[in-house]
């Protein structure tokens, strides 16, 4: 029996007491991982209260529901666990490096790390990275006041949190799941795994996944409702069209991943036998689901990448995105083909020939779409006035990476060869030879593009390109080896092997792990140096880089309503088309009242108390998991009968604050390309030639 | 219909004023989250249909030694009667009828709700009694995740009749609650749509010969 109180919680959970019983260097270092969570916890609190944040903090960043501050909070939890994905991808790399005959791990402590890897870098890095960018910017772009539900995007980013704080939790408390990303049963049935890992990943995932829905719809809708006026479809800057598949594909792929995970919790918690190997249960359920959702996933991260790249070489080629039309036929043929190919994850789970054929041509049939894309990129540089900048930096690595990896993945589609190096270090090659030159690339290229928008400054340009070299070359030496490795067998997931002859390629893939961790390191380094620079990098007039769309006509950091007044979009590429013809900064006659919704805490209650829930039900505390459902319901509900949640900002206060803004606009120096990256850059753009010339189209 | 609609589905119409424009996209989004819903829904019933077999059944008890199809069907036309009656609702919210025609058309609709569960959970301790659990086999696990899952939206809905009876009182019908029955009513004819796939294909499916 469990005690009434405490559930299963007892003293044996804490990590930190299994390495006092045990002091084998494996304890000892997940002791330490549990450590750096109390401590870091600690001295956050105690700098916040040092420095007397608390008030600033909750006032204007925890209860916010300004679409801009909830996108920089979600990139800041992203960027916090990408610094634990990465360190734990390193620590894989060293035990492998070591793991002849053994190395320094357990392999259940092995078996820990790549299941918390991978949950992590999927959904508590990508995911709210992309969620935070999106946040930021599509609103900015499409010319809208904010999301169409703020304050259910607030409610997004508090599940979010939680399951990123569950994971964190499970440092400290328990263990996680030992189960892989995906998580299969049988293996973490109750049968297996009796303690609480599993379900550490089922309430993270699935409070997450609930948070990423809903922020979904919200994306969807803003993009379908809360355009400006003349803001055509096909007007919208491409990375608005990747974000409409992006949120599609939230909408209709995060459903099975829920299912399968509450299906999960049944099996696990009252003896259900959906996937159990007794009693008529069917794993190959699970299997559908998960993938039925999973393949769709890989899209909904790569797509935005993919619209941050179109900004990014678009604006620093100086030209209109070559092929338009062909650019969102390309993004919407792959969120369908993306639904299309799901089985391509499991050839070897014993469909017939026919199944498997069908499935790899429609995997193969992705490749096209995105040829498309690489091309049109390619033919926007082409003539076009490139400066390389960070962002196009990494472009450049994700062009010539992310084609290895796409091809790699035209070869894993063959069933044929599937079979030959399915669970093998190719398939980790491969899609990690996607993720990172496709997705995180293209989240930090647009990180450096739009940091300016969001806080008035740029970062350091240099320490951001030894960032970006670090990332392209440290990548290369990490992952393309395990492609050789897993044509010579070795398979994935193992603490150790027993074949000297895979010694000298781990070695090098280690070296690529410290490149990684130097670049990760650069890159917190280029945060800190920028901060301290931010006078001299300050770009408060709003357009450092000859922006094209609307985001770039607006003060840095823009103010709450985001514009005085909603633009008049007449043209694809707005603001550049503005700025050529002279009608840029201009006054509006007339200066209107905004209503802005107001702040509230509903995400934080939601936030706690999921937190708390997802806790209770992990160690079986029943008491507090009803408790904090029912907090939660009765806030949400009692919500709903207050009517007088929004105030109005006056027209006079707006005027004035426009007024002074394009006094100072008008005031300074337009700064040609060549000094883009100079102190002399204030974020007024010099006009560089008459548009649409004849080679920009 | 007239131009004037913002939204598919029942509009209120020009002259309800800022609800009506409010509503556009209010209603666009719940209908969103309804296919999201409804993806959820296809999955549970997909996870279903793949154990309705014999080896899904694992030597315990079929649907004929569980289901009541007399219960069932009252169960449907209570069901089917109080989508009707929120459809009433709706109209005397449309065309202004008034605080009480409505309160008293979702009054009904909610006791025909409740009513309804009534009945199902009455089913459901009968399944139990003959052995009919989800811990006997996987076809019976997917059919208490499937029509208790129907049978907890049924509840919410409820749930959220009452919520906004009680809004209805106090707020009065004002735009964010006339835009909040609109959803509720989307709601609610979602999940009789849900609830004649689960009388056609678990249980008229369940006892076919």
């Amino acid at each position: 029996m469990t005690d009434p109180i405490f559930g299963r919680l007892d003293l044996s959970s804490l990590s930190v007491w299994r390495a006092f019983q045990d002091p084998s260097l494996s304890e000892l270092i997940g002791a330490g991982a549990a450590m750096a969570v109390i401590l870091g916890a600690l001295a956050t609190l105690a700098l916040l209260t040092w420095i007397r944040l608390w008030g600033p903090l909750w006032r204007d960043w925890l209860t916010s529901v300004d679409h801009k501050r909830i996108g920089i909070m979600y990139c800041a939890l992203a960027l916090i666990m990408l610094a634990r994905g990465v360190i734990e991808g390193v620590l894989m790399r060293t035990q492998q490096a070591f793991g002849l005959h053994g190395g320094f791990l357990t392999p259940d402590h092995f078996s820990e790390l790549f299941s918390t890897h991978g949950t992590i870098m999927i959904f508590f890095v990508a995911m709210p990275f992309i969620a935070g960018v999106i946040n930021y910017v599509m609103p900015l772009q499409i010319g809208a006041r904010d999301m169409a539900f703020p304050v259910m995007n607030q409610i997004s980013l508090g599940l979010t949190a939680t399951g990123a704080a569950l994971v964190m939790i499970s440092l400290v408390l328990g263990e996680f799941s030992t189960g892989g990303w995906a998580n299969y049963p049988p293996y973490t049935g109750a049968d297996f795994q009796p303690g609480p890992g599993p379900d550490y990943w089922i309430w993270s995932i699935v409070l997450a996944g609930i948070g990423t829905t809903l922020s979904g719809i919200n994306f969807a809708v803003t993009i379908y409702k809360e355009r400006a006026p003349g803001m055509h479809f096909l007007r919208m800057p491409i990375f608005c069209w990747t974000v409409i598949c992006t949120s599609i594909i939230m909408i209709f792929a995060l459903p099975p991943l829920t299912v399968a995970a509450l299906m999960l919790a049944a099996d696990r918690y009252l003896d259900f036998h959906f996937f159990t190997n007794d009693l008529g249960g069917n794993m190959m359920n699970y299997v559908n689901l998960f993938w039925l959702f999973g393949h769709p996933e890989v899209y909904l991260l790569v797509i935005p990448a993919y619209g941050v790249f179109s900004e990014v070489i678009s604006t620093y080629s100086g030209k209109r995105i070559y092929g338009y039309m062909s650019m969102v036929y390309a993004t919407m043929s792959i969120a369908v083909l993306s639904f299309c190919v799901w089985l391509h994850h499991f050839f070897t789970m014993g469909q017939s020939a026919n199944i498997n054929a069908a499935f790899g041509i429609a995997s193969m049939a992705i490749a096209v779409p995105t040829g498309v894309k690489i091309y049109n990129w390619l033919a926007t540089i082409f003539r076009g006035r490139v400066r390389m900048t960070v962002p196009m930096i990494y472009a450049t690595g994700f062009f010539y990476l992310f084609v290895i990896g796409g091809l790699t993945g035209v070869m894993l589609a063959n069933p044929v060869i599937s079979y030959q190096v399915h669970n093998t270090l190719f398939l980790v090659a491969h899609f990690h030879n996607v993720i990172i030159p496709g997705v995180l690339f293209g989240l930090l290229a647009g990180y450096h593009y739009w940091f300016p928008k969001a806080f008035g400054f740029r970062l350091h340009e240099g320490w951001g390109r030894a960032a970006a070299l670090l990332w392209i070359v440290g990548f290369s030496f990490t992952f393309l080896p395990l492609y050789w490795l897993g044509l010579q067998g070795m398979p994935r997931r193992s603490a150790s092997f027993g074949d000297p002859s895979f010694q000298p390629m781990l070695w090098l893939a280690l070296f690529g792990g410290m490149l990684i961790l130097a670049a990760l390191g650069s890159l917190m380094l280029q945060l800190w140096v920028s901060i301290r620079n931010r006078v001299q990098l300050a770009v408060p007039l709003g357009d450092p880089w000859n922006g094209r769309s609307l985001e770039w006509s607006i003060p840095s950091p823009p103010p709450a309503y985001n514009f005085a007044l909603l633009p008049q979009v007449l043209d694809r590429d707005d603001f550049a088309e503005a700025k050529a013809s002279g009608r840029a900064y201009a006054e509006p006659a007339v200066y209107e009242d905004i209503e802005m919704p107001d702040n509230t805490a509903i995400g934080m209650i939601v936030c706690v108390c999921s937190t708390l829930m997802g806790l209770a039900l992990v160690f079986w505390i029943w008491w507090l998991a009803v408790l904090s459902l029912g907090v939660m319901v009765v806030s949400l509900i009692g919500r709903t009968f207050r009517t007088d949640l929004s105030h109005v900002i006056p027209a006079a206060q707006i005027a004035a604050e426009h007024r002074a803004w394009l006094a100072r606009v008008r005031a300074a120096p337009a700064v040609d390309r060549l000094a883009e990256t100079h102190d002399r850059n204030r974020g007024r753009a010099m006009p560089e030639r008459p548009f649409a010339a004849g080679a920009a189209e | 219909m007239s131009g004037s609609n913002l939204h598919p589905g029942l509009n209120l119409g020009a002259r309800h004023g800022s609800a009506h424009e409010g509503a556009e996209t209010v209603v666009f989004g719940f209908w969103i989250f309804l296919m999201s819903d409804l993806v959820i829904f296809g999955l549970v019933f997909a996870s279903y249909l793949t154990v309705a077999n014999p080896l899904g059944m694992a030597g315990g008890p079929g649907p004929a030694d569980a289901f009541d199809l007399r219960s069932i069907f009252v169960q449907t036309m209570i069901l089917l009667t109080s989508s009707l009656t929120f459809g009433f609702a709706t109209l005397a919210l449309r065309h202004e009828k008034g605080r009480t025609v409505i309160a008293g058309w979702l009054g009904v609709t909610l006791l025909l709700g409740l009513a309804f569960l009534t009945l199902e959970l009455r089913d459901f301790a009968h399944m139990i009694e003959v052995g009919a659990v989800p811990q006997r086999s996987g076809f019976w696990s997917a059919f208490w995740g499937l029509v208790p899952l129907h049978g907890l939206h049924v509840a919410l809905g409820c749930l959220w009749i009452a919520v906004m009876l009680a809004q209805m009182a106090l707020l009065g019908l004002v735009p964010v609650v006339k835009t909040r029955l609109l959803r509720l009513g989307l709601f609610w004819h979602f999940l009789d749509l849900i609830w004649v796939a689960i009388f056609s294909i678990v249980y008229l499916g369940g006892l076919m010969p």
